[in-house]
């Protein structure tokens, strides 16, 4: 059966029991979604761990996940429900003796219809973690789909009237940030920011990700990140990234940093060529002085 | 609570930040669940119901720290601060208006080296109230804004002194350059966090002498897209020009899904029928040509003589940084010469760099050095015209100050026959054109619309009607905003 809590603490401790390392205030804000019945929009850089929010809070509730990945184009019938037109043809087919009311009345049934995932979540009988996964993929007019599930948990169907949710899904909604999302679907949302963590925090999580990392390899991979987010770059490292490094330079058997190691391993971290030609250049400079 | 929340509402809303009547509601629902003498929990909450752009977070933040302001006793330093501090200082009343003796000073300083050394935040927390207290003078009623005692405190700690010796005795111990410069920024960013302990002292403090609505306004900053670009400080100029890159990501991903709108072209008839096999013939999904988008060729003409250059320095970024939305696009700058600096723009050069590189090698001075709008557009067309052609666009950015010199007007009339359309975007305040020497009447009878652009929402929206064609005026009859006569 599923968990439910009772404070904000003990949303971060669970979150902290399958290594998801949340701040206080993320914590406070799932709790939050969960007490008041809210969808949280989680935005941020890419990889500072919004998927995996919704993934962890999946897990720690004991809760089945049910995804719906946006792209550009995703429609009602890829993300609401769809009727299956080929079987309808066959029925029709079948039986054309039949008159036409008695056909319709069967046809448009749910037998008929392909449930997609925020159908999906909405008729499951145990209660599910709905993500919604890069939202900002998708066009202003597609948002428009999402409203009334996101504020009353429904799913109109002209054929077949409004189907309710039986559960009250837990949704989180991740957007990149790369365009402006709508007043009405960020009306309905908890905010939640997730931005590049504290050195603290990112040490703490590289520990907890990263097992057989060093106390001391984690403070000092965690400071040179911290160093590098300060250039002016296309995409600064987020934690991913850091991580990706972090077990890189164990694979290496790197027991410390220095600037030759961070230049060979530059690429791992940054994923353009000015990035990387700027930060090594900067590092460069340092080293004649 | 009802009232300092619907207070702290108010200023969000004076501030710019749009808050809705449903998530006032929200917030006071979702505060039944919030532990409110948690802080983090509190704050937490507000923002998550109150603010749903992460670039409004700062004003919400201000406003909160103003608002929600920890209210403790300020006369009397508390014994803690004895432990860690070392000497009890009392406080002087009468010195309130001049700062604390040479001895004490010292002492502060030395003990605020220790902390920072330590990274000992409690010590930070109870120097930073000392200082405030002993150093910053503030008065009461004195209508004075916080960054004065700001200002007055950190000079007298001389904090970049401070500063300055920490990062050397750590140089001087390691040899590794990377090391030093990761300790040197761990300094520094404890330094930040001390001042921000000074910047919170000084607000409690002015909340509690002038209440707290005085305070917020006096603390209201604009929006970021709403700042003057020809005024902005050096930190605004940093802050603008770090939001300049998202924003043209997002401005372009926007045009994108415009322009598919526009995208329904002719029906496919053969691809109509393909699709119709799998419904028995019916056409039942019509299928249509993908129109190509028209993208128009882009010749950006930027005044950077002195008072212009912050200005264009932005409408060249922004513009380079969209020029995946043209077929072509070429910059220009000029003084009182002109110059094509598109080579400095190449794709993947950095921005900085081709700034620095426009600055020292385009060749914009001819006489003075003071702008000349007439012989730099007659350079371009002696030089550049052969390449106009309709489907051109040319945008010219200045304050079309003149100096009393001849405007030449009728070399934009030539070039304005020659392209599609001129536009022209002048960053001053539309009531200041024509005065002085000003002729931005003569240039704008050639324009097809000029645009007063004094912040980034403003070029903003600029580009994106000028990009997606089918919003724009193609002849030159409409115009847009208020035409200039």
């Amino acid at each position: 059966m599923t968990v439910s809590f009772g404070s904000p603490s003990e949303v971060g401790d669970a979150l902290k029991s399958v290594n998801y390392l949340a701040d206080h205030r993320t914590s406070q804000i799932v709790y939050l979604a969960e007490a008041l019945g809210k969808p949280v929009l989680v935005e941020g850089p890419a990889g500072v761990g919004k998927t995996e929010l919704a993934k962890s809070l999946a897990t720690i509730t004991e809760r089945a996940l049910i995804r719906l990945q946006c792209y550009e184009g995703l429609d009602e019938s890829k993300a609401l429900y769809e009727w299956n037109y080929k079987k309808q043809l066959l029925r029709i087919q079948a039986d054309g003796e039949r008159g036409w009311d008695a056909i319709e009345e069967d046809i448009f049934s749910e037998d008929f219809l392909l449930a997609r995932p925020l159908l999906e979540a909405i008729r499951s009988a145990e209660p599910v973690v709905l993500l919604i996964d890069e939202i900002d993929r998708v066009e202003v007019e597609t948002e428009a789909l999402l409203l009334e599930i996101l504020s009353d948990f429904q799913v109109s169907i002209p054929e077949l009237g409004t189907i309710s949710a039986r559960t009250q899904p837990l949704v989180v909604l991740t957007s990149n940030n790369t365009r402006e999302l709508s007043e009405a679907l960020k009306r309905r949302c908890l905010f939640l920011h997730i931005g590049y963590p504290e050195i603290d925090r990112e040490k703490e999580i590289l520990l907890a990700r990263v097992p057989d990392l060093s106390e001391e390899l984690s403070e000092q991979l965690a400071r040179v990140v911290r160093s590098i987010r300060q250039f002016q770059l296309k995409k600064p490292p987020s934690v991913s990234e850091s991580i990706d490094w972090a077990r890189t330079l164990l694979a290496l058997g790197a027991s410390h940093i220095d600037t030759d190691v961070v230049k060979d391993t530059l690429n791992v971290l940054l994923k353009y060529q000015t990035d990387i030609e700027k930060v090594s250049k900067d590092l460069t400079v340092e080293d004649g002085d | 609570m009802l009232d300092v929340l619907s207070g702290f509402i108010q200023e969000l809303r004076a501030t710019g930040i749009p808050v809705s009547m449903v998530e006032a509601i929200d917030a006071m629902d979702a505060l039944k669940h919030t532990d409110i003498g948690d802080r983090v929990a509190f704050k937490a909450t507000l923002g998550a119901t109150l603010v749903k752009n992460i670039r409004h977070y700062e004003t919400f933040e201000t406003a909160f720290e103003v608002y929600f302001a920890l209210h403790r006793p300020v006369e009397t330093p508390s014994d803690q601060e004895d432990e860690s501090g070392g000497r009890r200082l009392e406080s002087q009343p009468g010195q309130a208006g001049g700062g604390g003796n040479d001895a004490d000073i010292q002492q502060l300083i030395n003990s605020l080296m220790h902390a920072l050394q330590g990274n000992d935040e409690e010590m930070m927390r109870s120097i930073a109230r000392r200082a405030v207290e002993q150093l910053a003078g503030m008065e009461r009623g004195r209508p004075v804004g916080g960054t004065y005692y700001l200002y007055r405190t950190l000079r007298q700690l001389s904090v970049d002194q401070v500063l300055k010796d920490l990062v050397e005795g750590v140089e001087n111990e390691t040899s590794d350059s990377l090391a030093s410069r990761l300790e040197r920024e761990e300094l520094e960013s404890r330094v930040e966090r001390f001042k921000e302990e000074v910047r919170a002292e000084i607000r409690r403090r002015l909340v509690s002498d002038r209440g707290r609505e005085a305070v917020a306004r006096t603390l209201r900053k604009p929006l970021l897209e709403d700042l003057d670009l020809m005024h902005a400080t050096r930190v605004e100029i940093a802050d603008i020009e770090q939001a300049v890159y998202p924003l043209t990501r997002k401005l372009a991903a926007r045009l994108a899904q415009k322009r598919k709108r526009h995208r329904q072209g002719r029906l496919d008839f053969r691809k109509t029928m393909r699709r119709s096999l799998s419904y028995g013939g019916v056409p039942a999904d019509p299928q249509f040509r993908a129109t190509k988008p028209s993208r128009p060729e882009v010749f950006l003409l930027c005044d950077i003589s002195g008072s212009m250059a912050t200005f264009a320095r932005f409408t060249l970024q922004f513009v380079h940084a969209m020029s995946g939305q043209f077929s072509k696009l070429r910059s220009f700058v000029f003084v009182d010469a002109l110059d094509e600096s598109t080579r400095f723009f190449a794709v993947g050069s950095d921005f900085d760099d081709a700034l620095a590189r426009v600055s020292d090698e385009a060749e914009v001075v001819w006489l003075d050095g003071h702008s000349d709008y007439g012989n730099s557009l007659e350079m371009f067309y002696d030089r550049y015209a052969q390449d106009l052609t309709a489907r051109s666009a040319v945008i010219i950015t200045g304050d079309a100050r003149n100096n009393y010199r001849s405007p030449q007007a009728e070399y934009l009339e030539l070039i304005a026959e020659q392209v599609r359309a001129v536009y022209w975007l002048n960053p001053e305040p539309r009531g200041y054109w024509n005065t002085g020497d000003s002729v931005m009447r003569a240039y704008a009878e050639s324009c097809a619309g000029v645009y007063e652009v004094r912040n980034l929402r403003q070029l903003e929206s600029f580009i994106e009607e000028f990009t997606v064609p089918n919003l724009i005026p193609r002849t030159r009859s409409i115009t847009p905003g208020v035409r200039v006569t």
